[in-house]
């Protein structure tokens, strides 16, 4: 259970790499230069707000216990 | 002085002194053992220590010319975070299970408690920390200098002095009395904890309300802001090649900045060393990124809206402040400037109490203690110097930023200065991780691996900022030293484009690992060395094994070690639970053992560190150091305990086996007493009955004299009768006992198995006639030779013969006897229509004595009790068996076997 779970927040922590660093960054910049929303900040904190969401949901299901 | 500056200032010494108010309950509570932060909530807050004065202004500044490039630092902490459970929570363990004081402590306790690695990783913290606290020291004296400009006077006239210098001497005394107010056994400052969990919700909500304010009170939303961005020019600050860094630079910042929150003094000490529960770390996982998020949301606006407003990139790092300043909100400044304190006091004490306690207990106390003529070991009580030392720590932290601020920081920005501390400490990252996860990992590597990297960090990282600063010559980062272009300390080896930081990330964190892997794979590591790596490594294995220790030293002794570095009442407390532990009280001459020094070293551990504790506990129990000698004399002994009691263990077992024999020899013993209890009791009952009526009998005819003829003749026929009864019973237990000791003469020769059943037959015709049995034969004519004594097996088919009589029904009886060759055996049967034997009894009716009296028969059977007994003795004499089985007549079949006599039948057939 608990080595299931460190498991599962590593594939997170590296979902999360690979959000924030190239090629996604410069997709995402390619987007911008082609409107007029600012999409870059966005697209950084609600990827970042979703990595949290995505690991608080795995860390706080089935309550706290020693992990 | 102006009224607005002086609230300012009066407002902020307030807010210290509430800081040192709460503090103070802190510790008070944790001392009543009522812990208030002990929660993940709490913890978290106190991780957010990581959010200075370079997040509260520096992240706008860097914002308003280079857009998002301030995440990177929040990012990288964001995936640390993620590994909460996974290498944190080891190194928690660690930490917790070895009584770790500090990041110093922590490695060199893991390279077999070297000092030489407690001292390097002691002096890199703090020259890593010395910008790092500059960078606080910046921001609030800038901030009080905006404060006094609003005014319209100059802070140095007002305060008279810098204000930089005040502000490092407020910050130094604070965290001296936050700090070192005392050195406590178990090493938690729950009241510093408290305190910055505080400040990090102060610093939070302030830049909210500034965020806020800017957003919607400046500008009606961020709509609006967005639009009058790009009316401005500025909304090019929302793209990513606004950066100015490649996607290289972007990744390396990460790397730098998730090492950052791990290593940097200040984040080790809330994150390993205060934490109380372990499973803090579980909440603390998502809660601590959601907080590096939301501190983060308005850095963008509040950059574009300073621009926007007129502000000049130069001037952003003060724009938290300087926006409600300039807007005429007075109050709002106020608050701005107390998020800001909050941030750099919090990283300030934190840090500078981090750094002192590494340098008291693994620099200067080891030094100390080593020079012999100091005679340090000898003194009565080091508390007050350990506390001295510790303060005089603080101030040299404090007074270094000071400096540096002077001599480089006023030329740079918050961020520029702040990335110099992360490159720093990021060196402690190999030989932290790898020793964790890698035995191999050795002391030489790793102090090689750290020294190239501090190296390759000043030359590339931190002699550029001087030359920023105008301190040395720019041709150095133009043309090289001395002209060597390959040695250009920002473009090392010719590798250019690479940020300053990235640049030096790059270099030295390769430079380093791969020098501790390979030192560490040339070189041997030492026994103690060897032994620390499988405890880090193992730690979750090896949790709670005591480590090897020898030596000698008197339980007085070590008492007075703690007295001296602990204080009289922290040792005494440590000496009550030792007294309770062991459940007599200690004597002070008596010897210490392994477990009681171990435990003592511990505890001083978590006061000096664990290289001090090892010199301190050393001097005073002789001949400690484990050679390689000792540790084969150790596994030497080991091996002969183990034999030793691997031998114990077989001769337990063997004597178990023993015993279960001997038990089961004396039950059998027992058993035998019982028997001949039994037969004793029972001969004597069957010898009393007939002799009873004999005696009674006679006693009639002496009694009567004149009795008629016809009754003597019969009462002398039951004398003679129950005579001739004695006289059976008492030539058959001479027979059976005469057996049984095995006195009996046996008179074997060969015989006709035939002959001696027809003589049996003979014998026995009288008692059938007499009872009116029908006697069937059913025997064989040809010869059937066996090996025997002749008038035995006569009598054994003779006793089986006059047993069937004995339960035959009357009239009506039918006996069968029947001989028949069976393979090497001879069988005979006699049958009978009796009443049968139960199966149970089968077996019991060979017994001595054991006399059927059985339901259907309640007539008392009239024979000895012995015939079947002697008869399953003669056969069995013989090589035979003897047993019952069911009649075909239905009653009873007596059957016994006799080997065939294949000599006697040859030589009859030769004959």
């Amino acid at each position: 259970m608990a080595s299931d779970r460190l498991a599962r927040l590593c594939a997170v922590a590296l979902v999360a790499l690979a959000l924030f660093n190239f090629p996604m960054v410069e997709v995402v910049e390619r987007w911008a230069k082609v409107t007029s929303v600012p999409l870059v900040p966005l697209y950084f904190f609600v990827a970042w707000a979703g990595v949290i969401a995505l690991a608080a949901w795995l860390l706080e299901r089935g309550g706290g216990g020693e992990p | 002085m102006s009224h607005f500056a002086a609230w300012a200032i009066a407002i902020s010494l307030a807010y210290l002194g509430l800081l040192f108010a709460l503090a103070s309950f802190g510790d008070r509570r944790a001392e009543q053992g009522r812990s208030v932060i002990a929660n993940p909530y709490i913890y978290t807050l106190s991780l957010a220590v990581y959010c200075t004065a370079w997040t509260y202004f520096g992240s706008v500044g860097v914002a308003a010319s280079q857009g998002v490039a301030f995440l990177p630092v929040y990012l990288g902490p964001t995936l640390l975070a993620l590994l909460f459970l996974g290498p944190v929570r080891k190194i928690l363990l660690i930490a917790k299970a070895y009584g770790i004081t500090s990041i110093a402590d922590f490695a060199s306790a893991r390279y077999g408690k070297s000092g030489t690695v407690a001292g390097l990783v002691t002096i890199v913290a703090l020259l890593g920390s010395i910008p790092y606290i500059s960078l606080q020291l910046k921001a609030v004296a800038t901030g009080i200098e905006l404060l006094f400009a609003h005014d319209g006077v100059s802070e140095r006239g007002a305060l008279g002095a810098d204000s930089a210098l005040l502000v490092a001497l407020v910050l130094a005394a604070f965290s001296i009395l936050f700090g070192t107010r005392h050195i406590d056994a178990t090493e938690h400052h729950q009241g510093m904890v408290l305190a910055i969990a505080f400040e990090s919700v102060v610093k939070l909500l302030c830049f909210l309300v500034v965020g806020i304010f800017v957003t919607w009170v400046l500008f009606s939303g961020p709509s609006d802001l967005l639009a009058r961005a790009e009316a401005a020019g500025v909304v090019d600050r929302l793209h990513f090649s606004a950066t100015r860094l490649s996607y290289a630079d972007w990744f390396l910042l990460t790397l730098l900045s998730a090492f950052a929150v791990l290593l940097l003094p200040r984040q080790f000490q809330v994150m390993v060393i205060e934490n109380l529960d372990i499973r803090h770390l579980q909440r603390a996982s998502w809660m601590f990124p959601l907080y590096l998020l939301v501190i983060n949301i308005f850095v963008l606006p509040i950059a574009l809206a300073g621009l926007i407003l007129g502000g000049t990139v130069a001037e952003a790092d003060s724009f938290v402040l300087g926006l409600p300043l300039v807007h005429g909100q007075a109050w709002l400044a106020i608050l701005a400037f107390l998020g800001g304190l909050s941030a750099a006091t919090a990283m300030v004490i934190v840090e500078t109490v981090a750094v002192s306690t590494m340098i008291s207990n693994d620099l200067v106390m080891p030094l100390l203690l080593r020079i012999r003529a100091l005679g340090l070991a000898q003194r009565p009580d080091l508390t007050g110097l350990i506390l001295g030392v510790r303060r005089a720590g603080i101030i040299l932290a404090v007074a270094g930023g000071y400096l540096f601020f002077h001599s480089v920081g006023e030329a740079m920005g918050l961020v520029s200065i702040g990335y110099i501390a992360f490159a720093g400490v990021a060196q402690f990252a190999p030989l932290l991780l790898l020793g964790i996860a890698w035995k191999g990992a050795n002391r030489n590597g790793a102090v090689v691996g750290l020294l190239a990297g501090f190296l390759v960090w000043l030359y590339t990282l931190v002699l550029p900022s001087f030359v920023i600063a105008g301190v040395l010559p720019e041709s150095i980062l133009r043309e090289g030293p001395f002209g060597i272009a390959l040695l250009r300390p920002t473009a090392l080896f010719g590798l250019e484009g690479l940020h300053p930081v990235a640049h030096c990330a790059l270099w030295s964190l390769t430079i380093n690992s791969a020098l501790l892997v390979l030192v560490s794979l040339l070189s041997s590591a030492s026994d103690l060395e060897r032994l620390q790596a499988i405890l880090f490594v193992d730690v979750e294995q090896s949790r709670g094994t005591p480590r090897l220790w020898r030596g000698e030293a008197k339980v007085g002794a070590l008492e007075e070690l703690l007295v001296r570095f602990l204080g009289r009442p922290a040792a005494e407390a440590i000496w009550q639970a030792e007294t309770a532990r062991r459940g007599r009280p200690l004597n002070p001459d008596e010897p210490a053992d392994a477990g009681l020094v171990e435990r003592a070293e511990r505890q001083l551990a978590r006061a000096i560190g664990a290289a001090s504790a090892r010199a301190v506990v050393a001097s005073t129990v002789r001949g400690e150091s484990i050679g390689p000698d000792a540790l084969l004399e150790i596994l030497d002994e080991t091996q002969k305990v183990l034999e030793y009691s691997r031998r114990l263990e077989q001769k337990s077992r063997e004597l178990e086996v023993a015993t279960a024999e001997l038990r089961r020899a004396n039950e059998r013993l027992r058993e035998l007493d019982r028997l001949k209890d039994d037969f004793l009791a029972t001969v004597s009952h069957e010898l009393r009955t007939p002799l009873t009526s004999i005696r009674s009998f006679s006693e009639i005819l002496l009694d009567n004299p004149d009795l008629e003829a016809e009754e003597r003749a019969r009462f002398l026929r039951i004398i003679t009768s129950e005579s001739e009864r004695l006289t059976r019973l008492i030539n058959d237990v001479l027979d059976l006992s005469k057996i049984e000791s095995g006195r009996m003469e046996w008179k074997i020769g060969p015989a006709d198995l035939v002959e001696l059943v027809r003589e049996g037959i003979r014998a026995a015709e009288g008692l059938m006639a007499e009872k009116g049995v029908e006697l069937e034969v059913a025997i064989p004519d040809e010869p059937a030779p066996v090996t025997c004594d002749r008038d035995r097996i006569v009598q054994v088919v003779l006793n089986l013969l006059s047993n069937a009589c004995k339960f035959v029904p009357r009239p009506g009886g039918r006996v069968r006897v029947e001989l028949r060759r069976k393979g090497s055996v001879f069988e005979i049967r006699v049958e009978d229509n009796g009443p049968g034997v139960p199966p149970e009894a089968r077996e019991l009716v060979f017994e001595k004595f054991h006399q059927l009296t059985g339901n259907l028969n309640t007539q008392k059977p009239t024979g000895t009790g012995l015939g079947l007994a002697i008869s399953k003795q003669i056969v069995e004499h013989f090589g035979g068996r003897i047993w019952i089985e069911e009649a075909t007549l239905g009653g009873a079949a007596l059957c016994f076997t006799l080997p065939v006599s294949e000599e006697a039948g040859a030589a009859r057939v030769a004959a």
